[in-house]
């Protein structure tokens, strides 16, 4: 190929003619750096990355499932602590019921026998202004027949001194107080 | 050619020079043409010089970058977890848990393609794998080591992949016939469709430069057109490195399974 171009034609700028893949000649000295090349890299990868990221990716999965495993736990002592705090807190509102339930009782039974006391005090207060207003009507009876016995006495006197008759004065009054 | 030589001159469009093997100290020849003539295998070359880069550029990523082994990881040691996962998810998904056993192998073929397709993206650089030697032979040995596999754990069964039992009994031997070419073939299809893609792409994006180079001020068309290409390349090298390394897990999974 190149003994054409060479003699006769000097180039401007040399260019190559044909296929540079094809030369032949060349062949030995591109296999063997390749070959060099391919160990290196074999060399790098095989002993020294595969092992490397297997391991950093293993070290991360386990890594990952430990801290799942642990939100694992987590999660379940949460679930465990709410349980508990569902328990008290029903325990909580139970007593609470109780105790207000007892109290209610108690405030009641106080509160009846207050009334009850309350009512027998009324009762007993009733009775006994009852019993003032009878005596006090009585007694008022009684003067009104005191005070008609001796104003018919007095008016008889000063009309009729002849016929003024006390005894009689009083049982036309009372008579007369009885209609 | 030579007749042609002065036209091509003119244009300085030179799409095939960027794949030339030189040596990296001394430059003995005047004519590019010269230079990949003599080579000793041992020559450090420019295709020493990006291996070494892209060495280089793994170990950085896989070493320094998963340095800190953390449980929260950095952004390169997350990078370098997500290739680690993708291509050992790719070997469970084709091959099932046993071909985990070659998962070093497969990542070495996937890390050595992908650097090298990616470095070779960056300008003035030179790409490894546009070389029918270098994906040739990754080619072979994969080609070699699938073969062996396939005999040494499964003895005579292994032709089983030949014999499809699904078929006619009268097909059989028709499709045994085009199995096994397609066999033979695998290697030069596996090598020239990565080494084809990479050197195809970056002669096309040369060619555009060249273009450009030539027109002046109505340049802007080329580079656009560049950098058009050079986005489709991105995706490309990308996927030609998942595509060699996903064939590779394909051919490890007949030798592993023949039976289907």
């Amino acid at each position: 190929m190149a003994s054409e171009t060479t003699g006769e034609v000097v180039h401007h700028v040399a260019s190559y003619e044909g296929m540079p893949q094809l030369e032949f000649s060349a062949f030995p000295n591109q296999i063997f750096w390749m070959v060099v090349a391919l160990l290196a890299i074999y060399f790098i990868i095989a002993r020294v990355a595969l092992p490397r990221i297997a391991s950093v990716l293993q070290e991360r999965h386990n890594v990952i499932s430990d801290y799942l495993s642990q939100a694992e736990d987590f999660k379940s002592q949460a679930q465990e602590a709410e349980a508990a705090y569902e328990t008290a807190l029903a325990e909580a509102r139970a007593e609470a019921q109780r105790i207000a339930a007892e109290t209610k009782a108690e405030i009641q039974k106080d509160l009846d026998k207050a009334i009850a006391k309350a009512d027998a005090e009324i009762a007993a207060k009733s009775a006994e202004s009852e019993k003032a207003i009878a005596e006090i009507s009585a007694n008022a009876l009684e003067n009104v027949k005191e005070v008609a016995t001796s104003t018919a006495g007095e008016i008889l006197t000063a009309l009729l001194p002849a016929a003024a008759d006390d005894a009689a004065v009083a049982a036309a009054v009372a008579k007369r107080m009885k209609g | 050619m030579a007749s042609g030589a002065e036209e091509v001159s003119a244009f300085n469009i030179h799409p095939m020079d960027q794949f030339v093997v030189k040596p990296l100290f001394g430059a003995g020849h005047t004519d590019i043409n010269d230079v990949m003539k003599d080579l000793a295998w041992y020559t450090p070359t420019n295709v020493t010089l990006w291996l070494g880069i892209a060495v280089a550029c793994i170990a950085l990523l896989f070493v320094m970058g998963t340095r800190g082994r953390a449980v929260v990881p950095s952004r390169t040691q997350s990078v370098a977890e997500m290739i680690y996962t993708f291509v050992r998810n790719m070997i469970v998904d084709i091959t099932g848990e046993e071909g985990l056993k070659f998962f070093p192998y497969i990542m070495t073929l996937f890390m050595f393609i992908l650097f090298a397709n990616v470095l070779g993206l960056l300008p003035y650089s030179f790409t490894v794998t546009s070389h029918i030697a270098v994906t040739g032979v990754l080619a072979i040995a994969v080609f070699l080591s699938v073969t062996i596999l396939g005999f040494v754990r499964n003895g005579g069964k292994f032709l089983k992949i030949f014999w499809i039992t699904e078929a006619p009994l009268a097909l059989r031997p028709i499709l045994a016939i085009i199995e096994i070419i397609s066999y033979f073939v695998r290697p030069v299809s596996h090598s020239i469709r990565l080494g084809g893609n990479m050197m195809a792409g970056h002669a096309v994006v040369k060619v555009f430069a060249g273009f450009a180079g030539a027109l002046g001020v109505g340049a802007v068309a080329p580079i656009v057109a560049i950098m058009a290409v050079y986005g489709l390349e991105m995706l490309v090298v990308v996927i030609q490195a998942y595509v060699f390394t996903i064939l590779t897990c394909v051919y490890l999974n007949d030798a592993l399974h023949p039976g289907h």
